[in-house]
C-alpha cells in the first residue's frame, strides 16, 4: 500500500508541532523518519494514527484521501503501530494479547481460543518470530513482547506498520533480529515507517530517511549518507559525534563499593554481590540492558535504598592523608554533602520540580545551604545570581531564569540538573542515563562536561543503557546483568563483545565466542 | 546467531520484566502510591489553575443559585403557569426575585444602603462579613498549606475543636492579667491544633497511613473528645447541667477598633496571611514544603525529608486551624465552650482554600468572600425569604467547578492553556499510546473489569494480587487523558 501525507499540520495551540509535512511512503519499503526528541515525529505518526485530528492537510492510502478519527479507522485502512511502550496485558497469553478487541468467537460469545492460537502460530511461523501463543506476557522477554505487538498488528492485515523507537529497549542483539524482522516484513511487501533518532540502525535498515526538525520536513536522504550528515540535517549545524578525550587511568581510588547486595521486599535479588573501584579522575560506565539493576545501583550509591549487604566507602583528601569514609546505607543528604553530585535517570521524576523556576531547580538540593539561605530564610538575591551564572555557563536556552523547568525541552531540562550537580566540587559524580531524551546537540556538550568533570578530577560513574555513549565516555566498561556485574573491560572492547555480556555470557566466553566468529 | 537467538530470549530479560523499566515502574514499586498520586494531582490542577477559572466558578455559581431563588418563589410559581399567556409577568416575577434576593445579599454582605444614617450603620454589614470571615481565612491558610504540600488534609474541623479546647480552658480558668492572658489563649489555641494535626501527620510520616482517612476520623474523636470534656466539673459553669462551659475572662478578649465589630482577630488573620506567604515563598522549609507537593521524588533525590516536611505541615496547618476557634472564643459569639463550638468552618474552610488556590492572598479574599455570603445569607433569609440553604449551594457549585476547570472551560469556550506543555511531556504520550491502545480494544473497560476474575481463569499460575495491578493500571491512564483532553 503507498501512503502519502500532503501538507499535514497539527497545532497545539501557537505551537506547530507538524508545519505542512509532505511523506511518502512506497510500498514494502523501509522509511525512516529521523529527528530529535520533540522534533515531532511522534505528533506525526499519532496523526496518520487518527489520535489527533489534523489541523491541515490530507492522508492518502493509494492515492485515495483518507479520514481516520481514531485509531479504529487507522487500523481498518491497513495501519498498524507498535508503540513505544506496549500496549499489551501482562497476564494474558500471547494469543489473548493479539486478538484483544477483535476476537474471534464460537457461538455464545465466547471467544475462539483454538483460532487465536492457529492465527498467532500461522503468523509467527511465517516471519520466523519463535512466539509461543500460549505464553503469558508478563514471562516474556522485552525483545519478545514486541513482536507480539507486531504480530497483533499484523493479525490485522497491517499493510503499513508504524514502529515508534523499537530499540530503545533492546539489547544490540535484539536490535539486530528486530532489523532482520523488518527486512523480512518489506519482502512481505509491508511498508514500514521506522521512527528512531539512532543513525546506526537508519543507515543499516532504511530505504528512504526523511529528517524533521522543529515540525518541518528538513529534506530526504539515503541511507549511504554519513552518520555525521545525518546529524547535520537532525540538529541543524555542525556536530561532532565522538568525544574528544584521552584515556585515563585515573588517580587514587575514591569510591569502593565491596560485596553491595540489595534484596527487595518480595525477596527478589536486585543487587547481587556487586563489588568495584571508581578512581579520581576516572570514568567506570556501567552498561547493560534498561532493568538489569542499574537503577538500584545508582539508587543505593546515593542513599535513596538501604543495601541489604556490603559497604560502599568514599575516599577523601584530608590533610593530604588519603581517609575512607564509610556512607553504606546513609541519608541521601549526607551523602550528597560529602561532595557527591547524582543525576537521576529520570529527570522528570526524580531530578526536577517541573513547576518550580529554573533559579528554584537549580538550588534544590543546596537551598538548605549557604549562600542560599540563612537561618532558615531563602536568599532570593544569591539564587538569582547563581541562576544568571549557571544559564550562561551551561548555555541553558530559556527565556528567563524564572520560567518553569518543566516548559523547556528535554536537552535543557538536563543542562539545568547537571549545573546544580556540577556547581559545586565534586568527588564523585554518579549520572544515569546523562543524556535520555536529550536533542544531539545537547548531547556534544553534556559528554564533553562530564569529561571535563573528570579532568578536574573527580570520579565519575555513569550509568547508560546507549552503547555508543558507554564506549564514547568510559575509561574502562562495566556491564551489569540481573544485578550483577559480569565483567569490567577495557572501552575498546568490541560492541559484539559488549552485546552478549549485556545478554549474561561471561568476559572470556564472550571473548571466545567473538574469536571464534572471527576465524 | 543462533547461539544468540538461544541466549538472548531465554535469559537476558526475564528480569527485565519483573523490574519493569518503563512508565509502570513507579506504580510497581508502591502499589499504594496512586490513589495518593492522583489526589495530589488533581490539587496540583487546583492549585495551578488559573485566577480566571475561581473568578468563573463564582460567577456560574451566582448564576445557578438565581435559578434555583427564581424556582423556588412563589411569584414566579404563579406566574409560571400562565408564561404563555402573559410572558412578562413571569420575567417580571423572575427579575424581580432573583433582583432582590441578591440585592439582600449584597446589603447583607457590603454596604447598607436603604437603612443607613450613619457611617457605622453604613458599614455595618461589611463589619459582619469581616467577622465571619476570619475562621475561614485562618483555617483556609491552615489547609491550603497542605494542599500545597500535597496533603489533603481535611482535619481542620477537629483541630479547630481540640484548638478551642484548649483555648476555652485556658480562657476561662486561670485568670491573668489583660494581653498576657490573650497570648496564652492564642498559644493554646495554635498548640491544641498543633497537636491535632501532628498526630496524622506523623503517622503518614512513619507509616504512610493516609492523611484523609486519619483526619477524617480524628474529626470524629476531636468532637466527642470535647463532648466528654464538657460533662466534667471542670468545663463546666458552676452549678450548671449544660454541657456549656463559663465564657472567657474579658481580659483575654480581643480588643475592638474604634467601637467597631472589627476586632484583632482580624488583623491577627491577616498577619496570619503574611507569614503563610513569607514562610511558602521566602524560607527553607517553604520550599522544601512546596518541591515535597510538587514532586516527592524529586524532593527526596535532593536530599529532602519527605517525612519531615510532612510533619511540619501538619503541625502548622493544626496551629493555624486552632487559631480558627479564637474567633468564636475571643471574639464576638458567645465565647464559652460547647460542642457546637466549631461550626462549619473546618469544612467551609476547604472550599475557601480551593477557591484561594491555596495561595495566601487567594485565601484572605475568598475567605471574605465566603464571610460575606454567609452574613449576607441571613439578612437576605430574613428580608426576602430565600432560604439560607442557597449560601450552602453556592458554596458547593463553586467547589464543584474549581475542581473541574474543564467544565468552566467548556461553559466558557476557553482554550486550555496548558495543552501544549502536556503535549510535550512524555507523560501525557505514554498516555496517548494507552488512549490507541483502549481505542484498539474495542472493549478495554469490561475486560479490566473481568480482568480480576479472568486472569485467575485464563492464568492460573500467576498470583492473584498480580492481575489487578496489570489491566487497571492501564486504564487508569487512560482515564487519566480522557478528563485532561
Amino acid at each position: 500500500m503507498r501512503l502519502e501525507l500532503r501538507h499535514v499540520t497539527k497545532k497545539f495551540g501557537s505551537f506547530v508541532a507538524n508545519d505542512s509535512i509532505d511523506l511518502v511512503v512506497e510500498p514494502g519499503q523501509i522509511h525512516a523518519l529521523l529527528g530529535e526528541n520533540g522534533a515531532g515525529k511522534s505528533t506525526l505518526m499519532n496523526v496518520l494514527y487518527g489520535l489527533y485530528e489534523a489541523d491541515g492537510g490530507e492522508i492518502l492510502l493509494d492515492d485515495k484521501p483518507v479520514h481516520f478519527s481514531g485509531p479504529g479507522d487507522a487500523m481498518a485502512a491497513g495501519i498498524g503501530m507498535v508503540h513505544q511502550h506496549f500496549m499489551l496485558i501482562p497476564v494474558f497469553t500471547v494469543a489473548e494479547n493479539v486478538v484483544l478487541g477483535h476476537e474471534p468467537v464460537a457461538g455464545f460469545d465466547l471467544i475462539n481460543v483454538a483460532k487465536a492460537r492457529t492465527m498467532v502460530r500461522e503468523i509467527s511461523e511465517q516471519f520466523g518470530f519463535e512466539v509461543d501463543p500460549d505464553a503469558i506476557v508478563e514471562d516474556l522477554p522485552v525483545g519478545i513482547q514486541q513482536r507480539v505487538e507486531i504480530i497483533k498488528a499484523l493479525s490485522r492485515q497491517a499493510k503499513i506498520l508504524i514502529l515508534d523507537e523499537p530499540t530503545a529497549v533492546l539489547t544490540p542483539q535484539e536490535t539486530d533480529e528486530l532489523m532482520d524482522i523488518m527486512r523480512q516484513l518489506k519482502a512481505a511487501g509491508t511498508s514500514i515507517v521506522f521512527i528512531t533518532h539512532k543513525l546506526r540502525e537508519v543507515q543499516e535498515v532504511a530505504d528512504t530517511i526523511t529528517v524533521i526538525r522543529l515540525g518541518k520536513v528538513v529534506g530526504e536522504a539515503l541511507p549511504t549518507a554519513s552518520q555525521v550528515e545525518l546529524a547535520e540535517m537532525m540538529v541543524g549545524r555542525a556536530v561532532s559525534l565522538g568525544v574528544d578525550k584521552s584515556v585515563s587511568d585515573g588517580g587514587p581510588v575514591t569510591l569502593e563499593v565491596r560485596d553491595l547486595t540489595l534484596v527487595d521486599t518480595s525477596g527478589i535479588t536486585l543487587l547481587d554481590d556487586v563489588s568495584f573501584d571508581v578512581r579520581a579522575g576516572e570514568i567506570l560506565a556501567v552498561a547493560g540492558v534498561q532493568g538489569n539493576g542499574q537503577t538500584e545501583l545508582a539508587e543505593t550509591l546515593i542513599g535513596l535504598s538501604k543495601p541489604t549487604g556490603g559497604t560502599v566507602t568514599l575516599y577523601e583528601d584530608i590533610d593530604g592523608v588519603r581517609t575512607p569514609k564509610n556512607v553504606t546505607g546513609k541519608k541521601v543528604k549526607k551523602i550528597l554533602a560529602e561532595g557527591v553530585g547524582f543525576v537521576p535517570e529520570d529527570r522528570s521524576t526524580d531530578g526536577m520540580v517541573h513547576s518550580f523556576s529554573i533559579a528554584e531547580n537549580l538550588v534544590l538540593d543546596q537551598v538548605s545551604n549557604p549562600p542560599f539561605s540563612k537561618a532558615g530564610a531563602l536568599s532570593m538575591k544569591a539564587i538569582a545570581e547563581n541562576a544568571a551564572k549557571q544559564v550562561e555557563t551551561f548555555d541553558v536556552r530559556a527565556g528567563s531564569a524564572n520560567a518553569p523547568l518543566g516548559t523547556l525541552s528535554g536537552g535543557n531540562q538536563q543542562k539545568v540538573v547537571l549545573a546544580r550537580e556540577l556547581s559545586r566540587k565534586l568527588t564523585l559524580f554518579i549520572a544515569s542515563q546523562p543524556t535520555r531524551g536529550v536533542d544531539v546537540g545537547s548531547i556534544e556538550f553534556i559528554h564533553a562536561r562530564i569529561v571535563e568533570e573528570r579532568n578536574a578530577g573527580a570520579a565519575v560513574l555513569i550509568i547508560s543503557t546507549e552503547l555508543n555513549e558507554v564506549t564514547a565516555l568510559a575509561d574502562r566498561i562495566a556491564v551489569m546483568y540481573k544485578g550483577r556485574f559480569v565483567g569490567i573491560v577495557p572501552p575498546d572492547t568490541q560492541r559484539h563483545v559488549l552485546g552478549l555480556m549485556m545478554a549474561g555470557v561471561p568476559v572470556e566466553e564472550a571473548l571466545a565466542q567473538q574469536k571464534g566468529a572471527e576465524s | 546467531m543462533s547461539d544468540l537467538d538461544a541466549t538472548v530470549p531465554g535469559g537476558a530479560t526475564t528480569m527485565t520484566t519483573e523490574m519493569n523499566p518503563d512508565s509502570r515502574s513507579t506504580d510497581t514499586k508502591n502499589p499504594d502510591s496512586k490513589p495518593a498520586r492522583s489526589w495530589k494531582d488533581t490539587l496540583a490542577k487546583i492549585t495551578n489553575s488559573s485566577w480566571l477559572t475561581s473568578l468563573l466558578a463564582v460567577i456560574v455559581a451566582l448564576v445557578v443559585g438565581a435559578i434555583l431563588i427564581a424556582a423556588a418563589d412563589g411569584g414566579v410559581q404563579a406566574t409560571a403557569e400562565y408564561l404563555f399567556g402573559r410572558p412578562g409577568d413571569f420575567f417580571a416575577a423572575l427579575g424581580d426575585s432573583v433582583g432582590s434576593a441578591y440585592s439582600s445579599l449584597f446589603q447583607g454582605a457590603v454596604f447598607n444602603i436603604s437603612t443607613s444614617y450613619t457611617v457605622a450603620d453604613f458599614f455595618h454589614p461589611l463589619t459582619n462579613t469581616i467577622t465571619y470571615s476570619v475562621p475561614l481565612i485562618f483555617a483556609g491558610l491552615a489547609l491550603g498549606i497542605g494542599f500545597r504540600a500535597g496533603l489533603f488534609n481535611i482535619g481542620a474541623q477537629g483541630q479547630i475543636v481540640i484548638g478551642a479546647t484548649l483555648c476555652g480552658f485556658i480562657g476561662f480558668t486561670w485568670h491573668l492579667p489583660p494581653g498576657i492572658h490573650l497570648i496564652a489563649c492564642l498559644v493554646g489555641a495554635f498548640i491544641g491544633g498543633a497537636i491535632w494535626g501532628f498526630i496524622p501527620g506523623i503517622l503518614k510520616a512513619l507509616t504512610g497511613a493516609n492523611e484523609v482517612i486519619v483526619t477524617i476520623m480524628l474529626n470524629s474523636v476531636a468532637v466527642y473528645l470535647l463532648s466528654w470534656l464538657l460533662t466534667l466539673q471542670a468545663f463546666r459553669s458552676p452549678g450548671s447541667f449544660m454541657p456549656i462551659s463559663p465564657a472567657v475572662d474579658p481580659s483575654a478578649r480581643y480588643p475592638h477598633f474604634f467601637g467597631t465589630a472589627i476586632d484583632l482577630g482580624f488583623v491577627l488573620a491577616l498577619v496570619a496571611a503574611v507569614a503563610v506567604w513569607w514562610m511558602m515563598e521566602r524560607s527553607t522549609l517553604g520550599f522544601r514544603i512546596r518541591a515535597v507537593g510538587e514532586s516527592n521524588d524529586a524532593a527526596r533525590t535532593a536530599g529532602m525529608s519527605v517525612a519531615g516536611a510532612y510533619v511540619w505541615v501538619m503541625v502548622i496547618a493544626g496551629g493555624l486551624a486552632g487559631l480558627a476557634s479564637t474567633s468564636q472564643l475571643l471574639s464576638g459569639g458567645s465565647q464559652q465552650l460547647n460542642g457546637d463550638i466549631a461550626s462549619t468552618f473546618g469544612f467551609d474552610a476547604i472550599t475557601v482554600a480551593l477557591l484561594g488556590r491555596s495561595k495566601p492572598v487567594g485565601t484572605v479574599l475568598a475567605g471574605l468572600l465566603f464571610g460575606g455570603l454567609r452574613a449576607g445569607g441571613y439578612v437576605m433569609q430574613s428580608v426576602t425569604g430565600t432560604p439560607i440553604d442557597i449560601i450552602l449551594v453556592l458554596q458547593s457549585v463553586i467547589v464543584l467547578l474549581i475542581a473541574a476547570p474543564p467544565l468552566v472551560r467548556a461553559i466558557f469556550r476557553l482554550p486550555d492553556p496548558d495543552r501544549r506543555a502536556k503535549v510535550k511531556t512524555p507523560r501525557r504520550q505514554r498516555a496517548l499510546a494507552v488512549t490507541a491502545a483502549s481505542a484498539e480494544v474495542t472493549s478495554i473497560a469490561s475486560v479490566a473489569d473481568s480482568t480480576r476474575a479472568s486472569a485467575a481463569v485464563l492464568a492460573p499460575s500467576v498470583p492473584a494480587d498480580t492481575s489487578p495491578g496489570a489491566a487497571p493500571d492501564i486504564l487508569s491512564e487512560s482515564n487519566g487523558t480522557e478528563a485532561q483532553s
